[in-house]
This record gives C-alpha cells, structure tokens and sequence, in this order.
C-alpha cells in the first residue's frame, strides 16, 4: 500500500494544531480572570480574593505549559511538513509570527515567570502588572496568529509572482476581510471557555458544599460574563458565517450540505453527505431555513457545492457535521447561561443543584466546540491552503515520503497522548485538592508576622511523598 | 541604490537571536542533562527551582529563531527543517517532556521519579538534535532550486554524531556552572566537583571537532589554513578562557566559571560561523541567496528595533528579580 504524505500530512496539521487549539483559547480567557482577581485583592485586600487567584493561577501554569509545548511544534510544523507553502509565503507569513514572538510570546512567558514566583520578590503592584502583561500576551498573540490564519482564508495585500507571495498592502493583509470576525469570534470563545471551566469547577464545589464563599463569589462572576457573551457569541458567528458567504462561498455550501445553488433553500438538522453521488442521504430540514438564515429571505439564492468542479469542494460530512455540533453546543450554553442569570437575580442559584450539576458537567463542551468550530473553518477551506491561490498538495513538502509523516504522526500521537492523560490527573488533583488556606501567604504579604511553612501557600504540593490525593 | 545591507543587517540579528537561545536555554537543557547525577532528590527541587522561572522565556528565543529564520531566510527554514525532519521532531518530542516536567513533576507524588527521567531525557535529546543540526549545517545539504531533496537520514552521519554529542556535554558545562552560581552547600559542592570532568570533555570535543571539519571539508580547510592568519587568535583565546574557567573553579569562585563557560560557547558558535560565512544553505547558496523579499525584511526590522530592546529590558528584570541563590521552599512550593 502506498502511504500519501499529503493526507497524513494533513491528518498530522489537524491533530497537532487541535490540540495546541485546546489550551491558549483557556489561558486566553483564564488569564484576563486571573488579572481581573489579582486587580481586585490589589484594591480590597480581600484574602479571598488572593486565595482565588492563587488557586486559579495554579491551574493556568499546568494549562499554559501544555499550551508553551505544544506551541513549539507548530512554529516548525510549516517548515517540516508544509515547506513549499512556508517559502511561497515567507514574506507575509515571517513577519507576522515574528512579530506575534516579539510582543506576545516573550511577553507571556517572561511575566508568567514573575506571576507564578514572584509573588513575595516583587513589590504587589508589580505582580499585579506583570498578572496584566501575561493577559495582554496571550491577546496580541491571537491578533497575529489569527491574523495570518484569516489571510490563508480571505487572501488580501499580496500577488503572485513566480511562486513567490509578494507584499502590496500590510494593512491590507493583516487586516483582511474575514480577519476582524475571526478575532472577535475566538476571542469571545476564549472568555467563554474560560468561564465555562471556572463557573464548572465553582460549581462543583458547591454541590460539595467545600469553598462556599469563594465559589459563590467566583459563579457569580462567570455567569454574569456568561450571559452577555454567550448571546453576543451568536451574533459574532452569524456575522462571521456573513462573511465566508461572500468571500468562500464553497465553504457554507458544505456547511449548509447544499449542492445545488438555488433559491429557498432548507435548514438541514439531520443529513448524510454523499459526495461520490453529489447528494445527501436522510435529510430532515427546516424548509427555507438556511435562505432565510444567510439571506435573511425564504427565496434567497445560497450557493450550491456543485458551483464548482469536485475537486474544489472541501470534505462536505466532516465541515456540515462540525458545524452542527458546534451550534449546538452554543445553543445549549446561551440556554444554560441565561438560565443561570435568572436565577442568580432571584437569588436561588447557588441552591440549584440541577443547574450546579450541569454547569459541573459542561466543562468538556466548550473545547469540543472550539476545536469543532476551527474543523470548520480548516475543513470547509480544503482544498485550498492560501484560498483561490494555493492548494494544500502544492503546498507540502516535496521531500517529505509517506512513512516518515506516519512515523512522526504517531510520534505526536504517543507524545501527546501521555502529556494530556498526565495533566488531566494532575489538574483533577489541584481542583479536588481545592483552593489552599492562604491567609497566611496574606498575611506575609501585607508585612504581618509569618508562621513556619506559611510562606508556601501550597503544602500539598510541597512534600514529595505526603499528597494529599 | 542600496544604501543599507538590510540581509547583513538580519544576518546580525538572526546570529544574535540564536545566540541568546543558545547561551539561555544551553544552561536550563544543561541542568536536565546533570538531573540523574545530581547528590538527591532535594537538590533536584532547587537546581529545577533555580531555572523554573525563567525557562519558558529561554525557550521562546528558539521560537523567535524559527519564526525569524522565515522572516529573513525563508530557504533556511524551507531547507533545514524538512532536511532535519526526523531530528526536528526528536528535538520538539524532547523539548515537550522537558518542559511539562517543570510542571508536572511538583505536582507529582508517585510518579516523581518518571517526571525526574521525562526532563533528563528531554533535556538530553534536545541538545543533542540542536547539536546534529549544527553538525548538518557545517555538511551541508541536497538542495536542488531551493528545495530539498536528500533523504530522510542524510543528517545523520558519524560528524553529527559527535557534534550532538559535543552540544550536550556543552550545555552540561553551562547546566553545571549555573548550578554552582545558583546553589550552596552539598549540591554546589557536587557541581564543583563536577564541573572540571565536564570542562575537559567540552574541551576535547572543542579539539575533535576542529580537527575534524577541515580535514572533511575543503572550503573550511581553506578558510583556516589559507588566507587570514589573525584567525588564529580564535582557538588560542578559546583555550586561554578555558584555563580561565578551570582556574577559577579551583578558586571555587561562585559567578566566574559561568561567565567564563558562556565566553567559551560564544567563541565555538563564532567559529562555526567564521568556518561558514557567508553560507546560508552549504554548499550553494549564500545568505544572500536565501533572503526574503527586502520589503518585508525592513518591515520586520523597523518593528524590532524597538520591540527587541524591550524584551531584553524585561528579561534582564525578570533575571535581575530572581538573583541570588536558589533556597529550599521557595520557587515551586509557593504558587
């Protein structure tokens, strides 16, 4: 059997990038919270306040190292695996990850440093400035880096020249048209995930009845972000959707499962694309559903997959069914997010053990939407790597032989697969350990008198054979 | 009408990019490498503390190489890492464990002793790829218009053995001095102890290598033996700092074998450079020939003018914050 490089190169891309995807778009959000909490204890010296921030912290520093490393793979993924495209597009690419090193990573990583040591080295309103600079790296790093993903989709700013992208417009490649909707579609998935996961923990404890005053302070605080961000996420994906009509009109043919253009075109919920046979097995649709979603008219003309050659269609079951999974779970988070703000106006919330418990239970759901909702924005650009400019084939390694992308993809595979399973335990180990009795760390910080091993804050981590777990 | 060599410019600024990697990150690979030799587990907690602050930031230069390398010399980027592509992922594989270790292993009751063998092992393979990767650089590459097209193991060869394995005894050297600068009693006693074995195994890599590269290739024969003979300063400097650092470690002098073994790699990765100039991708092709469009090399450099001293100002405080001695209790125990 003949291994195809491009296909387990492509398979190598989806895994790798997916899996990095999972942890910046937590840290993201997390890491505004953490300033957030920081700027709070720096004002009201409220020890609970610290000891939230502390807990939370803890959690970010598993979380962001999983993120550094499996960040590193992607800097040279392009190189490895994708060489021809990285050379034709040097001139734009190079740039903008330069500069996403020079102002976000260095940030990031330097002040987290200082945010995870420092607190006791550094006067508080330095700890609290560098909690800030971690917060605003992890955003100008997805300025740039889904600057250049948005440009890959909606190329702007450059020609072709021999193969080579040639600059004719920064402002116009950086800010390309589907740029400013990407930006503001992840960042609200980044706040969204990061409360998803801390209003669920919170929650958790609740329902264990440990941590009650912290835990009710933090629920409060992810429900009422919750609520506004989740409707706006909505109208920033439908704006989003708005825009890859007009430039990839392909792309929400295969979201939508539509092969015919045409007027009066239905919503399908249920349907098996079959692209050998250029149509769908078991529809179950909302008759001019998509029409009037995307046209905002039951007889508005939707694009139709067969627009364009089979060879330029990207896979249609793996963008339609992502794009389903990812819609739903939105729905269902507006659904809860919104519950739960009525309930914290009457005052039951924290009583709800029903809504408690899902809250619990939705941690997972946030990242299979984030990684669901990137499938189909990959996915749905097939065959195209630089869209209407390059295609993925040509764009891979010439060098690059079927086996060697297999044996490093089960390499990332195996790597990956020990590093998740063993920072899953370890973050069930923090959160079930809970938050630590830090007024002592408190106390030392705001110049009163320390007891023995007060300092550490963090005994259960501090003797190597005497864990708690 | 070029009044600026933008290329040279970027050639400044990528070798100090790379630099900076070498010498940071070579001191916190080389403190995994001396992990299992290390007296105990308590001095693996501080020699691990003493660098857990600071790592990521280290590690972020080798990102900014990658990333400036496309900038600047895409057909570097486009060469060496398909080229490299088994060894690159050698090195990304180890760099992974090394650095979920800092993390994991306090965290860790049970599976210490595993997170203990994940960051010297990780440590150790990728120095040793970083090292291949400078030995393949010195062979040279198939490339046929820009692109490469020898095979999947070409890298590896009895030179990049050696020079892996001379990387790895090098970052020890680093690992083992920053110990010395950063520790106290017994673990800084071990590092004393330790530290002169390694300083003449670098030594004798220094020596195997420079022998080596000449007498197997041509162009670096003559760079050597032709023409300049002032070069020959180099060397005789290198070994003049060597018995700088001996000296003073018999002194056991705290900062000095630190600064003196950073002396000592800035002269090897001068000289590597010295062999080479001015190719990019050997045998063919030059910087020159491997540079990127101008336009986009000035974009790129007018934004680092001012951002790069900003990260240099930052990183220098963070380092400053963190001085002094590593003591049992603080560092990972406190977050």
């Amino acid at each position: 059997m003949e291994l195809d490089p491009l296909f387990i190169s492509r398979v190598q891309f989806a895994f790798v990038v997916s899996f990095h995807a999972i942890f910046p778009v937590f840290t993201i959000g997390l890491a505004s919270y953490i300033a957030l909490l920081e700027a709070i204890y720096y004002k009201t010296d409220d020890p609970s306040w610290l000891k939230l921030s502390k807990f939370w912290t803890k959690i970010f520093a598993i979380v962001f190292g999983m993120g550094v490393v499996s960040g590193i793979v992607m800097a040279f993924q392009f190189g490895t695996n994708w060489s021809n495209f990285s050379y034709s597009a040097s001139n734009f690419l190079g740039p903008i990850l330069a500069y996403e090193v020079v102002t976000a990573f260095f940030l990031e990583a330097t002040f987290l440093g200082v945010l995870l040591f420092g607190r006791e080295k550094v006067p508080r309103g330095l700890h609290l400035f560098a909690a800030c600079m971690v917060a605003l790296g992890t955003f100008v790093s997805s300025f740039w880096i889904l600057s250049a993903n948005s440009w890959m989709q909606t190329p702007a700013g450059v020609e072709m020249v021999d193969g080579m992208i040639q600059m004719t417009s920064w402002t116009q490649a950086i800010f390309n048209s589907s740029f400013p909707y990407r930006f503001a579609h992840v960042a609200l998935a980044s706040f969204i995930t990061g409360g998803f996961v801390v209003a669920g923990v919170s929650a958790w404890y609740l329902l264990r009845g440990r941590h009650g005053d912290i835990a009710e302070k933090a629920l409060k605080m992810c429900v009422i972000m919750l609520a506004i961000a989740t409707p706006l996420q909505l109208l920033s994906g439908d704006m989003h959707g708005l825009n890859t009509l007009e430039e990839q009109p392909v792309k929400v043919a295969a979201m939508e499962g539509n092969w015919e253009t045409g007027p009066n075109v239905p919503l399908l919920l249920f349907a098996i694309p079959d692209m050998a046979n250029e149509t769908n097995h078991l529809e179950l649709g909302i008759p001019n559903g998509a029409s009037l979603i995307l046209k905002h008219s039951a007889d508005g003309v939707v694009p139709g997959l067969k627009s364009v050659p089979p060879e330029e269609r990207p896979p249609v079951g793996v963008t339609f069914w992502s794009f389903r999974l990812m819609v739903a779970i939105g729905t269902l988070m507006i659904l809860v997010s919104l519950t739960a703000a009525f309930k914290l106006w009457r005052g039951t919330l924290y009583q709800s053990s029903g809504l408690l418990r899902i809250f619990s239970l939705m941690i997972p759901l946030p990242f299979v939407a984030v990684v669901a909702g990137w499938f189909v924005t990959e996915v749905g650009r097939q065959p195209w790597i630089i869209q209407g400019m390059m295609t993925v084939g040509e764009g891979l390694t010439p060098s690059l032989t079927g086996w060697m992308a297999l044996v490093t993809l089960l390499g990332y595979i195996a790597v990956y697969a020990v590093v998740f399973a063993a920072g899953l335990h370890y973050l069930r180990k923090v959160i079930v350990a809970g938050p630590d009795e830090v007024e002592h760390a408190h106390a030392q910080i705001t110049g009163t008198p320390k007891r023995p091993w007060s300092a550490v804050g963090g005994e259960f981590e501090a003797p190597a054979g005497a864990g708690r777990s | 009408m070029e009044l600026i060599d933008l290329t040279l410019i970027w050639v400044l600024l990528i070798g100090f990019g790379v630099f900076m990697y070498v010498l940071m990150d070579g001191f916190d690979l080389g403190v995994g490498i001396l992990f299992p030799f290390a007296p105990d587990e308590e001095s693996r907690d501080l020699m691990m503390n003493s660098v857990a602050p600071v790592w990521d930031g280290n590690e972020t230069w080798l990102i900014l190489g990658g990333a400036g390398l496309l900038a600047a010399f895409p057909m570097i980027y486009a060469v060496f890492l398909p080229a490299l592509y088994i060894g690159v992922f050698l090195l990304l594989a180890g760099l992974i464990f090394r650095g979920v270790a800092f993390e994991f292993r306090f965290k860790a009751t049970t599976g210490k002793k595993w997170w203990n063998v994940a960051f010297f092992g990780g440590s150790t393979v990728a120095s040793f790829a970083q090292g291949a990767v400078i030995g393949s650089y010195v062979q040279g590459f198939n490339v046929v218009d820009g692109r490469y097209v020898g095979g999947a193991f070409d890298w590896l060869t009895p030179f990049t053995l050696m020079t892996g394995l001379g990387v790895v005894a090098g970052y020890a050297l680093l690992g083992v001095t920053w110990t010395i600068m950063k520790t106290e009693g017994k673990t800084q006693d071990w590092a004393f102890k330790l530290a002169p074995k390694l300083l003449g195994v670098v030594l004798l890599f220094f020596v195997l290598v420079s022998a080596w590269t000449p007498l197997t290739n041509e162009r670096v024969m003559a760079r050597w033996f032709d023409h300049v003979n002032w070069l020959w300063l180099f060397p005789a400097t290198t070994l003049i700092f060597a018995a700088w650092v001996f000296y003073k470690l018999k002194q056991r002098s705290d900062i000095a074998p630190f600064i003196g073994s950073m002396i000592l790699f800035s002269m090897f990765y001068l000289g590597i450079l010295i062999s080479m100039w001015p190719l990019a991708v050997p045998p063919n092709y030059t910087f020159w020939d491997a540079a990127s469009d101008p336009g986009s090399q000035l974009f790129l450099l007018i934004g680092f003018m001012f951002l790069i001293p900003i990260v240099l100002g930052y990183t220098a405080w963070t380092y400053w914050v963190f001085r002094g001695k590593v003591t049992a209790g603080a560092g990972y125990a406190g977050h």
